[in-house]
C-alpha cells in the first residue's frame, strides 16, 4: 500500500548552499509525525517542498502514490502556519472558505468554527481575534478542504502557555475527528511526543534525518506521564547528539 | 464537559462597540484658528492697521463672493471642476494601468521604472511650454498638465501597493491552488487597495494644484483665470475669494475620497481605526 505522503529530497539548496541531503520521508494515513531540530535545519523548507510552495529541489514527492503536480497540493494539503495569515479584508466565515471564494459552504463554515470553539464569529472581522483566536479561525480554514495532510509550521509557538495547550489538544483532536493525517515542525519537544507517533530529529548544515524516534503511548496522553518524560529525554539527547547548544 | 468546551464557553464574538455621551468632536477644533484668524483680520483692516487693497477685510471678500454668484461664478467653478475631472480621469487611469503592471511583473519594473522616477523628478511648470507647442491653448494642454500632476502620485501608490503585498499572503492563495486571475482579483488587488486609495487621494489633491497652475498660464474661464484677473484689475477681494473657493472645492474633494477610503477600507487594522 503507497504512503500518503512519500518525500525524497536528494538535495536542496539555497545560493548554492546545500540545505537539505538525501532526505527520505515516508507518512501514512492517519499519522502524526513531527520534526524538531535546531532552527536552519531546513525542517520548515521541508514542508514547503511538501505543500507544493518550493519546487525547486532535486527529489520527489509523491502524494497517495502520484508525483505531485502544480496545483495537486490543494487537494491533499492544509496548511497552518505560525501566524494566523487571515486575510484582513475578508470576515471570518471568508476566511474560512477561501478555498471557493464568496460562494462558500455557510453551514460547513459554521461547523467548522464550532469545531473550534468560535461558534457565533462567522462575521467578525480579522482585526477583533486575539492572537489564539486568529489561529483557531486558520485551523478552521485549513480543515475546510477536508485535507488528507494537515502541516503544521510551528503553529502555536507565537501563543501564550495556556492557549497553546489548548490548540494542542484541539489539533489532536480535529485530525483524529477528520482523519486527516499531521506533519507538525517545532521547536517543542514536549509538543512533538504529546501530539506525534513518530519523532524525526534533523541535523543541520545539510539538513537531514539524524533519528526517528517512535512514540507509542496509547491517547489522550498526560503532560506529566513518566512515559512521555522519557520518549522527551530521548529525543533531547537525539538532539544534543547532532546540535551544539 | 472537556477542558476544550470550557475554554470553548467563554469565546463570544466581540460586541459592537457601545455608545458613549457625545462630546463635541475634536474636529470642530480646527475651527478655532481660521476663525480667530477672520475675526483679527476684520479688525485689523476695520481699524486701520492693514490696507484694504493690500488684505480685503473677510466681509469684502464675502461680499466679492456674492457679486461674483450674480455673474459667472458657477460657469469658473464648473470650468475648473471639469478639467480637474478630465485630468485626474485621464491620469490617475494611465496610472492605475501601469502602477499595476511595474508592480506585479518584475520586468515591467525593470523597464518602465526608471524612466517614470526621472519623469517625476520634472518640475510640473517644466511641462507648460512643450504642452502649449504640442496641443496650442485650448483645453488639451490644461487637462494634459493636470493628467501628469495626478498620474505621478497615483503610479507610485499602485505600483508599490501592489509590489508590497504581504508575500506570506500570497503563499496562502498559493496554496489553495487559485489561478492568476484569482489571486489578482481576491488578494492581490484587495491587499494593495489602501495603497492604491492612497495613491487616488494624493493624485486628486495634486490635479488641483496643476489645474490652478494650467489656467494661470492660459484661460478665459476657472478659477485659476480669477486669480489672475483679481491681479490685474488690483482686485485682491477676488483673488482671495478665488482662493477661499479652491480651498472649499479642495477640501470637498478630498473628504470624498476620504468617505470612500473609509469605506472601502472598515476591515483595516490601524492606528485611529475604530475597532
Amino acid at each position: 500500500m503507497s504512503a500518503l505522503l512519500d518525500l525524497r529530497v536528494r538535495r536542496k539548496a539555497y545560493a548554492g548552499k546545500t540545505v537539505l541531503r538525501d532526505v527520505h520521508l515516508r507518512l501514512d494515513a492517519g499519522e502524526v509525525l513531527a520534526l524538531v531540530g535546531a532552527s536552519g535545519c531546513g525542517k520548515s523548507t521541508l514542508l514547503r517542498i511538501v505543500s507544493g510552495l518550493d519546487g525547486d529541489f532535486e527529489g520527489q514527492v509523491q502524494l497517495d502514490g502520484q508525483p505531485q503536480q502544480r496545483g495537486m497540493a490543494s487537494r491533499y494539503v492544509g496548511c497552518v502556519f505560525q501566524e494566523p495569515r487571515l486575510f484582513p479584508w475578508l470576515t471570518v466565515a471568508r476566511n474560512v472558505g477561501f478555498d471557493v471564494g464568496p460562494n462558500f459552504d455557510a453551514e460547513r463554515v459554521s461547523a467548522l468554527l464550532a469545531e473550534v470553539g468560535l461558534a457565533g464569529f462567522e462575521e467578525v472581522w480579522p482585526k477583533q481575534l486575539s492572537g489564539g483566536q486568529a489561529q483557531r479561525v486558520a485551523i478552521a480554514r485549513a480543515l475546510y478542504a477536508r485535507p488528507r495532510l494537515l502541516l503544521l509550521d510551528e503553529p502555536f509557538s507565537a501563543v501564550d502557555a495556556f492557549t497553546r495547550i489548548k490548540l494542542q489538544a484541539l489539533v489532536a483532536e480535529l485530525a483524529h475527528r477528520h482523519g486527516s493525517s499531521l506533519l507538525l515542525v517545532t521547536h517543542d519537544v514536549e509538543e512533538a511526543v504529546l501530539l506525534s507517533d513518530r519523532v524525526l530529529v534533523l541535523e543541520a548544515a545539510p539538513g537531514r534525518i539524524a533519528r526517528s524516534v517512535e512514540i507509542s503511548l496509547a491517547r489522550p496522553r498526560a503532560r506529566d506521564g513518566g512515559a512521555l518524560a522519557s520518549l522527551r529525554s530521548e529525543v533531547l539527547e537525539a538532539l544534543h547528539a547532532v546540535h551544539v547548544f | 464537559m472537556s477542558a476544550d468546551h470550557e475554554l470553548i464557553a467563554h469565546l463570544t464574538p466581540p460586541a459592537s462597540p457601545s455608545h458613549a455621551p457625545r462630546r463635541l468632536p475634536q474636529s470642530w477644533l480646527g475651527l478655532v484658528l481660521p476663525l480667530g484668524l477672520l475675526l483679527l483680520a476684520e479688525l485689523a483692516v476695520r481699524v486701520g492697521w492693514l490696507a484694504s487693497h493690500l488684505l480685503p477685510a473677510p466681509s469684502d471678500v464675502l461680499q466679492a463672493l456674492q457679486e461674483l454668484a450674480h455673474q459667472e461664478l458657477l460657469t469658473h467653478i464648473a470650468a475648473s471642476a471639469l478639467r480637474v475631472a478630465a485630468g485626474f480621469m485621464l491620469g490617475a487611469s494611465l496610472a492605475v494601468l501601469l502602477g499595476a503592471w511595474v508592480g506585479l511583473s518584475p520586468l515591467a519594473l525593470a523597464l518602465l521604472n526608471p524612466s517614470f522616477q526621472a519623469l517625476r523628478a520634472i518640475p510640473s511648470l517644466a511641462w507648460v511650454p512643450l504642452l502649449l507647442l504640442w496641443l496650442g491653448i485650448d483645453e488639451a494642454p490644461k487637462i494634459a498638465l493636470i493628467a501628469i500632476g495626478a498620474f505621478f502620485p497615483v503610479y507610485m501608490g499602485v505600483a508599490s501597493g501592489f509590489r508590497d503585498v504581504d508575500r506570506k499572503l500570497v503563499e496562502v492563495a498559493r496554496l489553495r491552488g487559485l489561478s492568476r486571475v484569482a489571486l489578482a482579483r481576491r488578494v492581490l488587488l484587495p491587499a494593495a487597495l489602501p495603497a492604491v486609495l492612497t495613491g487616488l487621494r494624493n493624485g486628486l489633491s495634486l490635479a488641483w494644484m496643476f489645474m490652478v497652475a494650467a489656467e494661470l498660464i492660459a484661460a478665459s474661464r476657472g478659477l485659476g483665470y480669477l486669480l489672475t484677473d483679481g491681479r490685474e484689475t488690483g482686485r485682491a477681494d477676488i483673488v482671495l475669494a478665488a482662493i477661499v473657493l479652491l480651498a472649499l472645492l479642495g477640501k470637498l474633494s478630498d473628504g470624498l475620497m476620504a468617505a470612500v477610503e473609509a469605506r472601502a477600507l472598515h476591515w483595516r487594522d490601524s492606528f485611529g481605526a475604530s475597532p
